[in-house]
């Protein structure tokens, strides 16, 4: 049953749907889960084995958001290097950036005119 | 005196007066300031969504200052308009929708947030809102130059609000240089557009234009002074300053002063110019959304600071409309058959973009007020202390990527396919910005929410909540029933951006 169908150029797209279907999959999910093991332990059945050294404090092992996406940023460092130059902090350079792209327009428009 | 008749006056009038009021009443009781600005902003919401409905069912409203008749809008003795003119059509009315139902929940939000100088913070964060209506109601370029400065004035107030950190001023200081002289460009442009046409009224303006040289330069000045309030990239630096050193509630109420400039931009665009608007500049805005998009979503990757990641979240969304509308404007001057569905993305992400965004800066000032830390890599495990708010930002974070069932992904799926029509490529690297917009957002949840307790906080208080819950509830409804929100908001104002002749026949039509 489509109930609120938003028409797009390729088709249809209907959250409602898609609400529905996501209940009907947490509802297997949960009957799967229901059917597991009972007899699990939490203790130091479920700790992890770091090949017999102690595991750091949790603390400790938290990834901080500077350490996320490392490889990616190192990557792209030339990228990067060349972003920080233009987002520098100085007022001189936003005017600049804004006086030069205005003026840019203006040449593009009237070399288009005279073409 | 019927009141219906007042409307546009009063949406302006009411949180007007009400800003002057405010430091006297703080002077006598902080609640009876609090509870006569939530009044007034409560009844210019009333207002503005009578004005709505008004709008949407009988046409373009307008409203004449000074007149014997509110519609008499060209004089007995003159051959044009030469009062000040409010117009309101569909596109002008979905704009101050958005700017009053953001500024009431943000207000909601600072009665927690604002402990200081609460008198001048009001006043300031009404002169803003009544700055973003006139802009959006105005049918005067004139006097959305004056309402423009309006804004700019006060958002830079608000921005410096928390003064005591250096970084605040200096944030404050490069937003209204930027924008003083952003404002000397529509001046001078306004300028020159008055010595060719003897005109201020942007409907006469409209129907005299001739598409000289002298408009094309007047052009390019409105356009790049536009694009630049908007936050478009690479004029988009200025952005993650301001709304990263603003207090929570105000960078939330900023992304509506963005989006009165992209509306202005747009106004320029399709009813100023309209078909005789320089082939050029569908490209530009295009290119101008692209490099937003890019530059955003890669800048907001490497981002500390909370907010400034969220900052530059904000430039990538700008990039997503402006791409959209970059699209629908080329359809626009080429009567190409993806026009209307280019603009409904455009329209429609506009508004997603305020709820969204909206959210994540509240979550994030919520984040400051608890921890009095800005810094991702200080933060962590707050899922532990701060539920209702770590729900919240995975909602915001959830629409603001564009996951289904979203309304950021609504909006965006039309986005993605009208783009597709122009070229395949685009689409490409919208959505893959998109996942990275996701792995952008995944970097705060894991950072600040998950993880073992770091800092000790509690739950932000109830007020702060309640406005984050009503936005969330929003994305939610919206996502769920986009349709619903594109028939009765969203198509109004892109007949009304395709409908320019209605615009200038509303004006120049009436009244003799």
């Amino acid at each position: 049953m489509i109930l609120m169908m938003l028409k797009t150029i390729g088709g249809f797209w209907d959250p409602l749907i898609l609400v529905l279907a996501a209940i009907v999959v947490a509802i297997i999910a949960y009957i799967i889960r229901a059917a597991g093991r009972r007899n699990h332990k939490t203790g130091e059945q479920a700790k992890p084995f770091f090949s017999g050294v102690a595991e750091p404090s949790k603390e400790a092992m938290h990834v901080r958001a500077s350490n996320l996406y490392w490889g990616f940023t190192e990557a792209l460092k030339g990228y990067y290097t060349s972003m920080k130059k233009m987002h520098s902090g100085m007022l001189n350079d936003y005017i600049g950036w804004f006086v030069g792209i205005a003026a840019l327009i203006f040449v593009v428009l009237f070399v288009m005119e005279v073409l | 005196m019927n009141i219906m008749d007042h409307l546009p006056a009063l949406v302006i009038a009411i949180p007007l007066l009400t800003a002057f009021l405010t430091p006297l009443i703080d002077r006598v009781s902080r609640k009876a300031r609090n509870a006569v600005v939530f009044i007034a902003l409560a009844l210019t919401f009333i207002l503005a969504i009578l004005l709505v409905q008004d709008v949407f069912d009988n046409g373009i409203q307008i409203y004449v200052m000074g007149a014997s008749s509110t519609t008499q809008t060209i004089p007995t003795q003159a051959a044009v308009p030469i009062r000040i003119v409010l117009e309101i059509d569909g596109l002008s009315a979905f704009m101050v929708l958005i700017s009053v139902l953001i500024s009431l929940l943000g207000l909601i939000y600072s009665f927690s947030d604002i402990k200081e100088r609460g008198g001048r913070f009001y006043t300031l964060f009404l002169l803003m809102l009544v700055g973003m209506l006139g802009m959006e109601l105005t049918g005067d370029l004139f006097n959305l130059f004056v309402f423009l400065e309006v804004t700019s004035i006060a958002a830079a107030a608000l921005i410096a609000y928390e003064f005591r950190r250096g970084s605040t001023s200096e944030a404050a200081l490069k937003y209204i240089i930027i924008s003083s002289i952003g404002a000397l460009f529509v001046l001078f442009s306004i300028g020159l557009l008055y010595g060719e046409y003897d005109l201020l009224n942007m409907a006469a303006i409209a129907q005299a234009m001739q598409s000289t040289h002298i408009d094309k330069i007047a052009l390019v000045l409105l356009f790049s002074a536009f694009a630049l309030k908007a936050g478009a990239a690479p004029m988009h630096m200025w952005l993650p300053d301001a709304y990263g050193e603003a207090p929570g509630a105000i960078s939330m109420v900023l992304i509506p002063t963005t989006a009165a400039s992209m509306y202005a931009l747009f106004r320029v665009c399709f009813t100023i110019y309209n078909e005789s608007l320089h082939a050029i500049i569908p490209a530009v805005i295009i290119i101008f959304g692209l490099l937003s998009i890019f530059i955003g979503v890669t800048m907001a990757l490497v981002q500390d600071d909370i907010k400034r990641l969220i900052s530059f979240a904000a430039v990538a969304e700008v990039g997503y409309i402006l791409l959209a509308m970059g699209v629908g404007l080329y359809g626009f001057l080429n009567s190409e058959e993806y026009t209307v569905t280019a603009l409904r993305g455009g329209m429609f992400h506009l508004f997603n973009d305020v709820l969204d965004i909206g959210l994540l800066f509240l979550v994030a000032g919520g984040v400051i007020y608890a921890t009095g830390e800005r810094s991702l890599n200080k933060l962590g495990g707050l899922a532990h202390s701060m539920k209702y708010t770590s729900v919240l930002f995975l909602v915001g974070l959830a629409a603001a990527a564009g996951l289904p069932p979203m309304n950021g992904f609504a909006s965006k799926i039309i986005i993605y396919e009208s783009v597709y029509k122009v070229s395949p490529i685009l689409s490409i690297i919208a959505i893959l910005a998109s996942i990275m917009m996701l792995a952008v957002f995944i970097k705060i949840f894991q950072a600040v929410f998950t993880g073992p307790k770091l800092t000790e906080c509690r739950e932000v208080p109830k007020p702060m909540l309640a406005s984050m819950i009503a936005l969330a509830a929003l994305i939610i409804f919206f996502g769920l029933f986009p349709d619903m929100v594109i028939e009765h908001l969203v198509d109004p104002a892109v007949n009304a951006l395709m409908n320019y002749g209605a615009y200038i026949q509303a004006v120049m039509g009436v009244g003799t």
